[in-house]
């Protein structure tokens, strides 16, 4: 597998021209803040009031590179950094020519070209800018460490196009290994073929199906079983809102509160989508489902969610997460903590899982409303670990975007008047308050949630 | 004899750039490059470089033979191909050895323009177009003190300027009226040419040289309307031509060079060709033109490369856009597409600005609000950006009025709006 690199991330939306990284970049690089000779450029577009940012891509495949006559430019296949020799150019400036992005020019005052280097991993000018325009993501590096694991799944599952379910199984068996077993309740991840279709399963470690009532006290049961042999195997759930929130509760709290060890891995596409769209105990305020329809007196789900990742942390779990694939190096840490966590006791992961099919969304837009709604606060990105007992924030969770746009990208959420989007943000600002007090106040301290 | 599956010849931009192509899709099929030369892979754009001494011609080379192993490619240098059967699928070595080939590229550029000039082939000059040339060209140098070149293009003004700098007197002589035709025209060619006079150039244009004779220990050129120049050494860049005459009888279609298609596919469909040596599609009309420059080169090698490896993510070539930048006596200068359009032509629109003081110049030539054109001199402009804008057929719409003012700001919020 080719290997993935840390990228200098550009957006635009969060640009209001200061040009701090222009200086900043101007000055590490030429000891003269003159923005004439910065890397990074940033243009405003008047008949938006939006901005551009041009600076060189470290594109895979640079033309830059193959139009250098000198062999001054190549591409460092360890870092991915289109590099420049200032020795072997000679100045011919075809480069500039052949880079669609503005990302290498002529520098005016040394007479030859110039281009980002990423300042050997620290860009000046993503540290310059303090409004998160500019952003090194280095979430590649999960790429280049898993990469050339095993696919635990095999190709052509039967998910809908676009399905968030099918990333998140193949990311999570990649991590976890062939050593588990895989317990996938009725729901879609069962659907997508994940225990089978024409006589196999599409997984390549042991799967079973159990009832959408009793995940948990049967994954409970395996694991006591590997303990008495003398076998570390990992016990992983990947159940649905449904098996996990509405009637798999029961049997989840139970284990939860009896400590039994596993990773219980909840991929909440807010409601039964894998049986026509039906509104869940996660199914957000709002929702337009099948059965919380949009007419003249009903507006979607009339009543809000409930903060199942909240409650779990209330079980003393060894470890509790909130997840999103849209930060998929985010979900890699969080998943290390639960394997180790794991081995001791209850490890809940819960994963907000937009779905295309039943949410009214173009597949293509999986990872932007996987995105905007962890920009949005609505999935707030969170860990809580027992020894700490308290919250942690794995992403700042302050200047969010309104909801609203996270709402608009989504068809459910088309009817919603004001009243209703102001109720939605209402509830998302307070979840906020209350994650945070749980930030500064233990969860468990004299076994009270009082202050 | 060898056999190969793809067979390319010419090792320069083109043929490497299709040789990545292949590799990209086919890893292990086995690929021959053959070069005429008995050299690593260069670029003839690097030679005035070695000229001028920025560059030692032990460091020009693109790639070494480690590139080759690491890819599993059977370089072969100084192996001329001095015929192609095609219904053998074979080509002949100047040595006499034969490869044959299930796909054949050619991609063997062009080799120096002659000008039908009496007295030409009786006289000592000089051409740039490898790099045996430009070692040879530098030897000489300090013979001289004198040197006239004839053609006022990229080739003859980069060896111009450091000609002057080495201390020589020098004398450009141009066919045409301004220097540099097909990329610049009006004021930006007229401040190129009052920089190269500044920079000690004498410059002759729309010099028609009648006949040269050697004189003495030096060359005189005799011009229709004016004084004989005389010069101690001659060097000739009026152009280049395809190499294709090798090809004839071969039954590959040839024009001014090879004739290809939208996939640089010949008529043949198993011989494709590249670069200097092909002539294709033009971008702006319906005939198949020349357009030896070194991006145009680098994208048809790919295009080839990914149709002779059948990898599915082929695109047809986008047509042929002159292209080009040119760093002259401490100034930069760029043109692509219709940059000489003029203001006489009623259906396009022209902006230009120039600001003397600032020796600040460009030029943008609009149709039906596409833009077509564009140059600049010293201009801050990002030369790919108006590429991009030009091949995409992008519309410009509110973005238009910006660009008249500030053409550098409206390149990059296009870039930024229509393909970051």
């Amino acid at each position: 597998m080719s290997r993935g690199y840390q990228t200098i991330a550009v957006h635009t939306d969060r640009c209001d021209g200061c040009g701090k990284c222009v200086e900043a970049c101007a000055t590490l690089k030429t000891g003269s803040p003159a923005t004439g000779r910065s890397r990074i450029k940033v243009a405003g577009d008047r008949t938006r009031a939006s901005f551009g940012l041009a600076v060189c891509r470290q594109c895979a495949e640079p033309r830059c590179v193959s139009c250098c006559p000198s062999g001054a430019l190549n591409r460092d296949e360890q870092s991915g950094i289109v590099t420049w020799s200032e020795e072997k150019c000679v100045a011919c400036g075809l480069c500039t020519l052949a880079c669609p992005y503005g990302g290498i020019s002529w520098d005016p005052v040394s007479g030859k070209v110039m281009k980002c280097d990423q300042c050997e991993g620290n860009p000046g000018c993503v540290g310059a800018c303090d409004r998160g325009a500019l952003e090194l993501t280095t979430s590649s590096a999960i790429y280049d460490t898993w990469g050339d694991a095993e696919d635990l799944i095999v190709p052509g599952i039967s998910a809908c196009l676009g399905c968030n379910s099918e990333l998140l199984l193949r990311h999570t068996l990649r991590r976890i290994g062939s050593e588990v077993v895989l317990a996938t309740p009725p729901g879609c991840i069962a659907g997508v073929g994940s225990v089978g279709y024409n006589g196999r399963t599409a997984t390549k470690v042991p799967v079973f199906h159990p009832l959408l009532t009793n995940t948990a006290s049967m994954l409970a049961g395996a694991r006591r079983y590997y303990n008495r042999i003398g076998r570390d195997v990992t016990m992983l759930a990947l159940a649905g809102d449904g098996g996990t929130a509405d009637v798999g509760f029961q049997a989840l709290s139970g284990a939860a509160e009896r400590g039994e060890q596993m990773i219980y891995i909840c991929v909440d596409n807010e409601g039964y989508m894998n049986t026509g769209v039906q509104r869940s105990g996660t199914t957000p305020y709002g929702s337009w489902t099948s059965t919380t329809p949009v007419g003249s007196k009903l507006r979607g789900k009339a009543r809000d969610a409930k903060p199942m990742a909240l409650l779990m942390a209330l079980h003393h779990c060894e470890y509790v997460a909130t997840a999103s694939t849209a930060f998929m190096h985010d979900y890699y840490a969080k998943l290390d903590k639960a394997i180790a966590a794991s081995k001791h006791g209850m490890a809940y992961i819960h994963v907000f899982s937009p779905c295309p099919t039943g949410w009214r969304f173009s597949p293509g837009m999986l990872v932007e409303v996987a995105r905007k709604a962890v920009e949005a606060n609505m999935v707030p990105l969170w860990e809580y670990e027992l020894d700490v007992d308290r919250i942690s924030f794995t992403r700042s969770v302050e200047n969010p975007v309104p909801v609203k746009e996270y709402l608009s990208l989504i068809g459910k959420f088309r009817h919603l008047d004001d009243e209703q989007v102001q109720h939605i943000q209402d509830t998302t600002d307070r979840h906020i308050e209350l994650l945070k007090r749980f930030t500064e106040q233990r969860l468990h301290d004299n076994g009270s949630l009082s202050s | 004899m060898d056999r190969t599956k793809y067979l390319i010849a010419g090792a320069s931009h083109a043929g490497l750039s299709a040789l990545e192509a292949i590799r990209a899709y086919d890893e292990h099929g086995p690929v021959v490059l053959v070069s005429q030369e008995d050299a690593l892979p260069y670029s003839p754009t690097i030679l005035y470089h070695v000229v001028s001494g920025r560059t030692d011609p032990g460091s020009a080379y693109l790639r070494d033979d480690d590139y080759f192993a690491r890819r599993d490619v059977t370089f072969l240098r100084g192996a001329r191909v001095v015929s192609v059967d095609p219904e053998a699928r074979s080509v002949s070595l100047e040595s006499g050895d034969r490869i044959e080939f299930e796909k054949l590229l050619l991609a063997t550029g062009a080799r120096p323009l002659l000008p039908r000039i009496a007295g030409l082939s009786s006289v000592p000059y000089h051409v740039l177009r490898t790099l045996d040339d430009a070692v040879r060209i530098r030897s000489e140098l300090t013979r001289h003190g004198s040197v006239a070149i004839l053609g006022g293009g990229l080739i003859g003004l980069h060896c111009a300027e450091s000609f002057a700098e080495h201390g020589l007197e020098v004398t450009v002589l141009e066919v045409e009226s301004a220097l540099l035709p097909g990329y610049f025209d009006g004021a930006a060619a007229r401040f190129i040419e009052s920089a190269f006079r500044e920079h000690g150039v004498k410059i002759l244009t729309s010099a028609k040289v009648t006949e040269i004779a050697k004189e003495g220990d030096g060359i005189s050129l005799a011009l229709e309307d004016r004084p004989p120049v005389r010069a101690g050494m001659l060097l000739v860049t009026v152009g280049v031509t395809p190499r294709i005459d090798f090809l004839a009888g071969s039954g590959i279609d040839t024009g001014e060079g090879v004739l290809v298609d939208e996939s640089m596919k010949t008529n043949l469909g198993h011989v494709w060709a590249a670069g200097d040596v092909a002539q294709a599609q033009d971008f702006f009309g319906e005939t198949r033109i020349l357009n030896p420059i070194l991006p145009d080169a680098v994208d048809q090698g790919r295009v080839a490369g990914m149709a002779m490896a059948d990898d599915p993510y082929v695109q047809s070539y986008q047509g042929a856009v002159s292209q080009n930048f040119f760093q002259f006596v401490g100034h930069h200068a760029f043109a692509v597409g219709k940059s000489t359009i003029g203001e006489d032509q009623g259906e396009y629109e022209i902006a230009a600005h120039l600001d003397e003081d600032e020796a600040r110049y460009w030029k943008l030539v609009f149709r039906d609000g596409l833009l077509e054109g564009a140059a600049g001199i010293n201009s801050g402009l990002d030369p790919g950006i108006m590429w991009q804008l030009v091949v995409r057929r992008q519309k410009l719409g509110d973005l238009r009025e910006q660009f008249l003012e500030d053409p550098i700001q409206a390149g990059r919020v296009a870039m930024s709006r229509w393909w970051r």
